[in-house]
């Protein structure tokens, strides 16, 4: 079973964005569906040896906070845009301790952190264990680094756990 | 719905206009923030409202007066949602490296390093250990 489909979540997720770029639910269209999402990660399964385990509830919780996140930040994003002077924006850059530890969860923690609005992640330190993050709006670097490491580090701890 | 106007066309009117606005108030920080890093987060993030507000719109549009279900504005907002944050670590790091050059640093100032005996990635080779590294254990 594990050697036939090494990846089961991968192929959920091959099939489903198969199936969503052909916009057609037929049998046909299922079927070669189901060959590319078997065949991709069965051919590709010795080129990522250390996969991840994965929550994917958590997984889908985590993907409706973030686009809540996505929507609220864009507005206080568009407020500090329209009506904060440069001169009263204090950016900041914040430098995140991690404590995830596979490449996979820090770049989906990066990308989280570079999706919501009023954050871009820019680096990673040479040793993997710290973020370096730029903030267009912190007065509080530290509560910041807080509400990030506590909104989204601990539920990706989960999800990859 | 009588005078021509129907509610799912106020509908997808409102949300078109919606994410028309903020690709417009992103461009626009994009102009008036003060420097490179600043600049970043305009574009790249009211772009993900803006560009969402048109794609449901597109989806209300097909679904509520075309009668037809659409899928592949999801998938435009997935691969977008993959790929806008790789085009912005780079060009933070290509700010990070003009940094080092002597590049006039943004009102944000100079990035502090992680720690005392290691540097960021973008100027150093990842160390044996960091994860991710096939070698260990």
């Amino acid at each position: 079973m594990s050697r036939l489909i090494p990846h089961p979540g991968l192929s959920a997720l091959l099939v489903f964005v198969w199936m969503v770029m052909v916009n057609d639910l037929t049998f046909g269209t299922l079927f070669l569906g189901l060959v590319v999402g078997l065949t991709v990660p069965l051919f590709t399964d010795a080129y990522w040896p250390q996969r991840p385990r994965l929550n994917f509830l958590a997984g889908l919780a985590y993907i409706g906070i973030v686009l809540w996140d996505i929507v609220v930040a864009n507005f206080e994003v568009a407020a500090i845009i329209l009506f904060k002077p440069n001169h009263k924006l204090q950016p900041a850059w914040l430098v995140i301790p991690l404590e995830l530890d596979t490449p996979e969860a820090i770049t989906v923690f990066a990308g989280t952190i570079s999706l919501t609005p009023g954050t871009v992640s820019a680096d990673v330190s040479a040793c993997g264990t710290y973020l370096l993050v730029h903030a267009l709006h912190a007065p509080d670097p530290a509560a910041e680094i807080a509400r990030t490491k506590a909104r989204y580090e601990t539920r990706l701890k989960e999800i990859f756990a | 719905m009588s005078g021509g106007v129907s509610l799912p066309e106020i509908l997808v009117s409102a949300l078109i206009v919606l994410g028309g606005s903020f690709a417009l108030i992103g461009s626009w920080g994009l102009v008036r923030l003060p420097s490179l890093m600043e600049r970043l987060h305009g574009p790249t993030k009211a772009t993900t409202l803006g560009l969402g507000g048109m794609l449901v719109g597109s989806v209300a549009f097909f679904q509520l007066v075309k009668g037809e279900w659409t899928t592949h504005e999801l998938l435009v907002s997935l691969f977008l949602f993959v790929t806008a944050p790789i085009a912005a670590n780079m060009i933070a790091k290509v700010h990070l490296h003009q940094l080092r050059l002597g590049k006039q640093p943004g009102p944000a100032g100079q990035p502090a390093a992680p720690r005392d005996d290691s540097e960021w990635a973008t100027y150093e080779s990842p160390k044996a250990g960091t994860p991710g590294c096939f070698e260990d254990e």
